[in-house]
Formats: structure tokens, sequence, C-alpha cells
């Protein structure tokens, strides 16, 4: 949660310098954030990798493990496809694009918006952060109506950090393992997902 | 693009071939890159007129693309706990 009130601050400060300062040009281009991005996406790479905790929980559980983040992408993608047939004033895979953070709300609006521009990006933004809270504030009424994999499957791509304490609490603690195998598989996709999606 | 994904595979491959090494603070620079990251969209936005004269029905369609992305998931994930895990 704190995590998420610097990213809010650090988001709104940006919003009040670029809507209130004449910035030189350095700030408004790409160039500098595509830059930043690299950085951040080489240094994500190496917490997976020297990330061992991850590797031998893998290796003690059993195909079902994989279901879960399944159940993820296929449901996630389901509910885009659906809302592109109702709203349908953008393209699919821009919905695509946005369901496809799951949740990975600083990632997945920077990619979005060099890629799609900064409008659907900020969508992107919100709509993720609204995820990971929604997967924060619900997780107890999730597991009462719709079982203990619920909460992991909404918190997407945050369940091995974030959400992870609110779903042992709720899930209960044999579910630590599968949220946090999901979380890394599914975070792990992300960069894939929305660049696909960004690409098609 | 092709550079985002090739480089966090150098990453994975680093940090795999390293993994005995304790990266200092490895954490503490991502989330600087990831405010650093924010901080810049944020500037993008408040510097763009468009974005900032409709902020209400961007949240409004944020809102409504999250509420059916997590009712797919709730529903898959309720369908693969049913079948696979509930006698557990």
């Amino acid at each position: 949660m704190k995590g998420s009130l610097l990213i809010a601050l650090c988001f709104l400060g940006g919003v009040m310098l670029g809507r209130f300062v004449d910035l030189p040009a350095i700030f408004l281009g790409e160039e500098l954030t595509l830059y930043v991005l690299y950085a951040l996406m080489f240094l994500v790479g190496i917490s997976i990798g020297s990330d061992q905790k991850t590797l031998s929980a893998l290796k003690q559980q059993n195909w079902r493990i994989f279901l879960v983040p399944m159940a993820t992408w296929v449901g996630t993608f389901g509910g885009m496809v659906l809302i592109s047939l109702v709203l349908g004033h953008r393209s699919l895979t821009d919905y695509l694009a946005v369901g496809a953070g799951f949740g990975y709300y600083s990632l997945s609006a920077v990619f979005i918006t060099q890629y799609k521009g900064a409008e659907l990006g900020t969508i992107a933004l919100v709509s993720n952060i609204i995820r990971e809270l929604f997967a924060l504030l619900a997780a107890p009424l999730l597991v009462k109506y719709f079982g203990r994999l619920a909460p992991i499957s909404v918190g997407g791509a945050t369940t091995a950090d974030t959400t992870l304490p609110v779903i042992t609490k709720y899930s209960g603690k044999e579910f630590v393992v599968i949220s946090v195998v999901h979380g890394v598989l599914v975070d792990l996709s992300v960069p894939f997902w929305v660049s696909l999606f960004c690409a098609l | 693009m092709l550079i985002v994904i090739g480089l966090m595979f150098l990453g994975v491959l680093l940090g795999y071939r390293f993994r005995e090494r304790k990266w200092k603070n490895l954490q503490g620079w991502i989330s600087g890159a990831i405010f650093l990251l924010l901080f810049l969209l944020g500037i993008t936005v408040g510097a763009n007129g468009d974005i900032m004269d409709n902020l209400e029905s961007i949240g409004l369609e944020a809102f409504v693309i999250t509420s059916a992305a997590v009712a797919g998931s709730v529903f898959c994930a309720w369908i693969v706990y049913k079948f696979f895990f509930h006698e557990r």
C-alpha cells in the first residue's frame, strides 16, 4: 500500500509539473522514458533470475498450479473481448493491451504510452491500479463467493508481492506457493502480452 | 520492443548465473526506476491538454475495462478451483 501511494504521488507530481510548468523538451520526449524502461527491464530480469525461492517452489508443485495463471490469462482476455463488443469505440487490441497489465500498472502504463500514446497509457495506469486495489480490498468476499483462487486470479501480476499478504490471510497458507508462482508467471508475461497487443 | 524483452532475458540469465551473489539493493533500484518512469508519464499526461480535459471519461473507461477483466478472471478461477482444487 505504501508503494502504491508513493507511485500515485510520483505520477501526480509529474502531472502537476507537466500541467503548470514549461519544461525543457527532454522531459517531454520519449527517449528518456525509453532508456529508463530499458534499465528497468534489465533489473527486473536480474531479480527474477536470481530469485531462488521461486524456482524451488515451482519444483515442488504439480501441473495443476499452471491452471491458475491460465485462468487469469484466459479470463482477463475473455473479459476484454466481451468489453470490446460492448464499448467498441477502440480496437480489440487496445483493450487487450490494457487488460494484459494484470495489475502491473507501472510497467504496462509505460509500455502502452510508448507504443499507443499517452491517453491509452493513462487508461492502463488507472485500470491496473484499480485491479490491484480491488484484489486488496475484496479478497475476503472473493474467497467467500468464488473460492480461494479468485483473489489470486484478480491480483494478477501482483500476487508474488503486494497482494501476497492479503491472499495468505484469506485464501490460507496452503495457497502461498500457488500465489507466488502465479504472480511470477503472470508478471513475466506482462511485457510479452503487452508488446504483442501493441504490435498487432 | 525486441530490445526490451531481450534486455529482460539477458537480466534473467545474468541473475541466474550469479544467483549466489547478493544483489545489493536491487529492489531499491527497481522501485527508483518505476517511480522515475511514472513521474515522466505524469509529465507527459499533464502536458497533454486532450487528456487533462477528459479525466472523467478516462477514469470511467478504466473502471469499466477493469470490471470486465476482473469478472473474467474470477469466473475462470472459480471453474479451476471447483474442478481441480476444491477437494484438497
